[in-house]
């Protein structure tokens, strides 16, 4: 443990296998959460709030449930009534309180599309016309979307006991601001003293979905024993099994949860929406439970991330040296307190290395549905700002983007703005990986501009469960807890591969149920593969020491004098050459004579994942036009630590680009002025389509984290960080106008142009 | 209202089922022939999961009313590969890594093999157009487009 191998010694990690669920993926086969079926199944449905924020006097279910076919309607008097509690289980804190009343509302609700009731019957029609029966009464209250008019003083407040942590002394009026907080260095009074030129600005980000392509499923069982089976799918089974517990207030050990593959999450499926309901409704009408969002329900009710505000002040000298830098972030939590502003506030400005900082921020609820991770939480919102600040102080210094970087870049050693020393990190490698691409090289033409932008992400670690099997064969079976979202059984069975000395295609590795394999936290925070890796490199090297200790028996010689060598136990010292090796077939035959079967386990808490940083380049052309924004050319530079299965960190990094590009160009939540969202569906929302784009090109940077076997960073996260500002700044270049608010559509881009 | 009995071919084989008049034919194959290879994504015919060929049109099977499916042949992304031997485009799929998910696969995997049943010669762009209607949230589309020409240049060469 702990040696990164040296790469041209490895012979799995870093090549480009098939994964082993592809088949199942292009043939159809593959089961996603909607895929499921059991016999005697009931259909569920969601009735939802049509008002942005109101009190719910009375709900009344009686026509309902005596429409032909329905089973059973619950409401939050169906849940216990449990009080506010943090706790650390999806990608970031979350109250359980809350979150059981974004489940189904208590008392009141907060926005449009807040589930009131459920209902399961025998069909989706008798369960749809049965919705409409069910009676909720209701006192509108008024209500506040946008994250400045929340607070001001006389918003209207969402909840009476929400009082503005973080402030001394404590507010004694209840308030919208649920939390702020703030991370500093040194003295930027100071800094800003020292300053030759100094960069303001004042910077919008608009809330985006994750648009995950699959709808939130599930199907539950209760029996009439309690024990209850949930199939879903999500980025945690153990995630699923804590919130269902919470929420219903029953053990555990009595709810299984069998993890579907899924479809797509980017952070929105680390939080339950539909489970609780289904199983409220199994329970009470002793029935399966099948409940699928439809994708309005999914714009309406789940997601997204935070829309931001990031004011941004800079200065620096004459010769770029960054001397100082100011930050404050207002985000939007939607309907209860937490969103992403504190890793928003932590990430933005960790891409340099500055004496004097400051970053401060706001927590904001407002009548939207509550935030959900997404991607490198918080930190696209604020890096957007920095990075536009910092294009800005290329600009006025007449500075390349990229030199100025590298003259402030954070380098190891780097004491960042939010505390820990930064060791291992490879941003400035990825800078001079830009600046030597072929792409930083290409002359632009009229109308076109170019963008360089950065962004960081922690990635972290954190808890992870492997079981390791070796077959009668000689074939091995990993099975992890980490629901494999971009390819991670494939990077598990290489990891195993490797390890073993076996070729990857005697590995198969699966995703286990929360009853089969030990607690895994979360597909999330670019955690997998380090984490979940090194459980699995670690159950290998216990199973690699029951191996020799096998062939110690067969042999009759010390286990210390047998050695592990390419998939094969070798004798050796003295012993050497004395009996000819024995492959992990020849030791799985003889099992059950040398001590039964051969299983080992690993359970860690990873410490120590790498920081991620990367670089993107962005080219677009501007029509004056219509003022549509082309992107021409996009190049994503990232240190990975080590790549395992190239094809996959690169497609992560290729798709949080897009994402990226989307956020930036066209995608937004359009609400009307009774706070009711606009454009929940596919075709008004838009996420970008593939004739928007041109291919996007990858630069892996491969800056090896020693706390990982084989030199694991994390990818996921970080690609999605850097986008906006790269668009703006070269949207800037192309136009010679700031867009400071994102999207940057056609009609924004035509008016500043016409402003001009 | 009463059911109606819908017999159609499906992936080369007859099969007959009882369709809610209203009921879509993505819904029919999914929930009455268990063909649940065919997503929904949106159910509005905006992302293509639901992509599947009847009588050789590419179509969006949650905007077909299941009814109108009588006497047509359907093919969806189950009836792609040929037994056990997979198509070129999703054997590239494959090797491309052009899927990380997954979701989106079977509506990509349906439409693609439309257009290479059109022209084994698509430019890039015309790839990017043509499955324009697919959404894909993971990959960027850049390997989809990578795995999309490779097959087409397979299917070239064995011409
Ligand atoms: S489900 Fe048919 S197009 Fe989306
Ligand atoms: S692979 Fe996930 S949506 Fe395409």
């Amino acid at each position: 443990m702990n040696v990164v191998a040296n790469k041209t010694d490895l012979k799995v990690v870093g090549t480009r296998p098939i994964r082993p669920d592809g088949v199942d993926k292009v043939t159809g086969r593959a089961t996603f959460g909607a895929d499921f079926f059991l016999p005697g199944m009931l259909v569920g449905r969601i009735k939802r709030s049509p008002h942005a924020h109101a009190k719910i006097i009375k709900i009344d279910a009686t026509k309902a449930l005596a429409h032909p076919g329905v089973k059973a309607v619950v409401t939050s008097a169906d849940f216990p009534n449990i009080p506010s509690e943090e706790a650390f289980v999806g990608e970031g804190p979350t109250n359980f309180r809350d979150l059981s009343r974004n489940c189904l509302a208590r008392d009141k609700v907060l926005y449009e599309g807040h589930a009131v009731a459920g209902i399961a019957a025998l069909t989706a029609e008798a369960a749809e016309a049965a919705l409409d029966l069910i009676e909720v009464t209701y006192e509108v209250l008024p209500h506040v979307i946008d994250v400045e008019d929340a607070m001001a003083d006389n918003a209207p407040i969402l909840h009476d006991d929400i009082f503005t942590q973080g402030v001394d002394p404590k507010p004694t009026k209840a308030s919208n601001v649920a939390k702020r907080v703030q991370f500093a260095k040194g003295d930027i009074a100071a800094g800003f003293a020292q300053a030759d030129v100094i960069i303001e600005g004042r910077y919008t980000t608009q809330p985006v979905h994750q648009a995950y392509i699959e709808p939130h499923a599930c199907v539950v069982s209760v029996a009439a024993d309690g024990q209850s089976t949930v199939w879903c799918s999500s980025q945690g089974q153990f995630m699923v099994r804590a919130f269902t517990s919470k929420v219903l207030g029953v053990d555990m050990s009595s709810i299984r949860v069998t993890p579907a593959e899924i479809g797509g999450g980017f952070g929105g499926k680390t939080l339950v929406y539909l489970e609780p309901v289904a199983y409220a409704l199994s329970r009470q009408c002793g029935k399966p439970v099948k409940m699928v969002m439809s994708r309005e329900e999914v714009f309406r009710a789940s997601g997204p991330t935070s829309g931001g505000t990031v004011e941004v002040k800079i200065g620096a000298k004459n010769d770029g040296t960054i001397v100082a830098a100011d930050v404050v972030l207002k985000f939007q939590a939607g309907a209860f307190a937490g969103s992403p502003v504190a890793p928003g506030a932590m990430c933005c400005l960790a891409m340099y290395d500055l004496e004097h900082a400051r970053v401060v921020g706001y927590d904001v609820v407002s009548n939207r549905p509550k935030v959900a991770a997404y991607r490198a939480p918080g930190a696209p919102i604020s890096t957007f700002g920095v990075e536009c600040a910092v294009d800005e102080l290329a600009r006025k210094l007449n500075m390349d983007p990229i030199e100025l970087r590298l003259k402030n870049a954070a380098k190891n050693g780097t004491k960042a703005v939010y505390g820990p020393t930064l060791t291992n990190i490879g941003l400035i490698e990825t800078l001079e990986a830009a600046k030597n691409s072929a792409h930083y090289k290409i002359p632009l033409g009229k109308n076109q501009g170019r963008g360089i932008a950065t962004g960081f992400w922690f990635n972290i670690g954190g808890e992870s469960s492997a079981t390791i099997h070796i077959n009668e064969d000689g074939t091995a079976v990993v099975a992890t807890g980490s629901p494999d979202i971009g390819g991670s059984r494939a990077s598990m069975a290489m990891m195993a591969a490797e390890t073993l000395g076996i070729p990857y295609d005697k590995v198969r590795a699966i995703v286990a149920d929360t009853s089969s394999v030990g607690f895994t936290f979360v597909t999330g925070g670019s955690r997998v593969t380090f984490a979940t890796g090194m459980a699995t490199v670690q159950a290998t090297e216990n199973v690699i020491g029951q191996l020799r200790q096998r062939a110690a028996m067969i042999w009759d010689i010390p286990v210390d004098a047998v050695e592990w060598k390419d998939g094969e136990a070798v004798p050796a010292g003295s012993n050497a050459g004395k009996f000819p090796p024995l492959t992990l077939a020849d030791i799985a035959l003889k099992a059950a004579r040398t001590g039964g079967p051969i299983v080992a386990e690993s359970a860690v808490n990873a410490q120590g994942a790498g920081p991620g940083f990367a670089t993107h380049i962005c080219d677009v052309e501007v029509d004056p036009e219509t003022g549509y924004t082309q992107i021409l050319r996009y190049t994503s530079i990232q240190d990975v630590g080590r790549a395992i299965h190239p094809s996959y960190v690169e497609g992560q990094i290729q798709g949080g680009a897009v994402q990226g590009i989307g956020w930036a160009l066209n995608e937004e939540y359009v609400y009307d002025k009774n706070g009711k969202l606009d454009n929940a569906s596919f075709l008004d929302y838009r996420v970008p389509v593939a004739s928007d784009l041109p291919m996007i090109d990858a630069i892996l940077v491969e800056v090896p984290n020693p706390r990982h076997p084989y030199g694991v960073k994390g990818v996921g996260e970080v690609p999605i960080v850097p986008p906006m500002a790269a668009v703006s700044n070269a949207v800037r270049g192309a136009i010679g106008i700031r867009m400071p608010d994102l999207p940057i559509n056609p009609p924004k881009v035509r008016a500043a142009i016409d402003a001009k | 209202m009463s059911k109606i009995h819908v017999t159609a071919t499906i992936n080369g084989e007859v099969a007959e089922f009882l369709a809610e008049p209203s009921q879509s034919l993505l819904d029919a194959l999914r929930d009455n022939l268990r063909l649940t290879g065919s997503k929904e994504g949106c159910g509005t015919g905006d992302c293509g999961a639901c992509s599947v060929m009847v009588d050789g049109r590419l179509m969006c099977s949650c905007l077909m009313l299941a009814p109108e499916a009588q006497g047509k042949s359907i093919v969806t992304v189950e009836g792609i590969a040929n037994g056990e031997k997979l198509h070129p485009v999703q054997q590239k799929f494959l090797e491309h890594a052009a899927l990380q998910c997954g979701f989106c696969t079977p509506g990509l995997i349906v439409a693609a093999k439309a257009l290479l049943d059109r022209t084994l010669e698509p430019t890039d762009t015309e790839i990017r157009y043509w499955l324009a209607g697919n959404l894909c949230r993971c990959t960027g589309y850049d390997k989809i487009v990578r795995a999309v020409q490779d097959a087409a240049a397979e299917l070239r060469a064995a011409r």
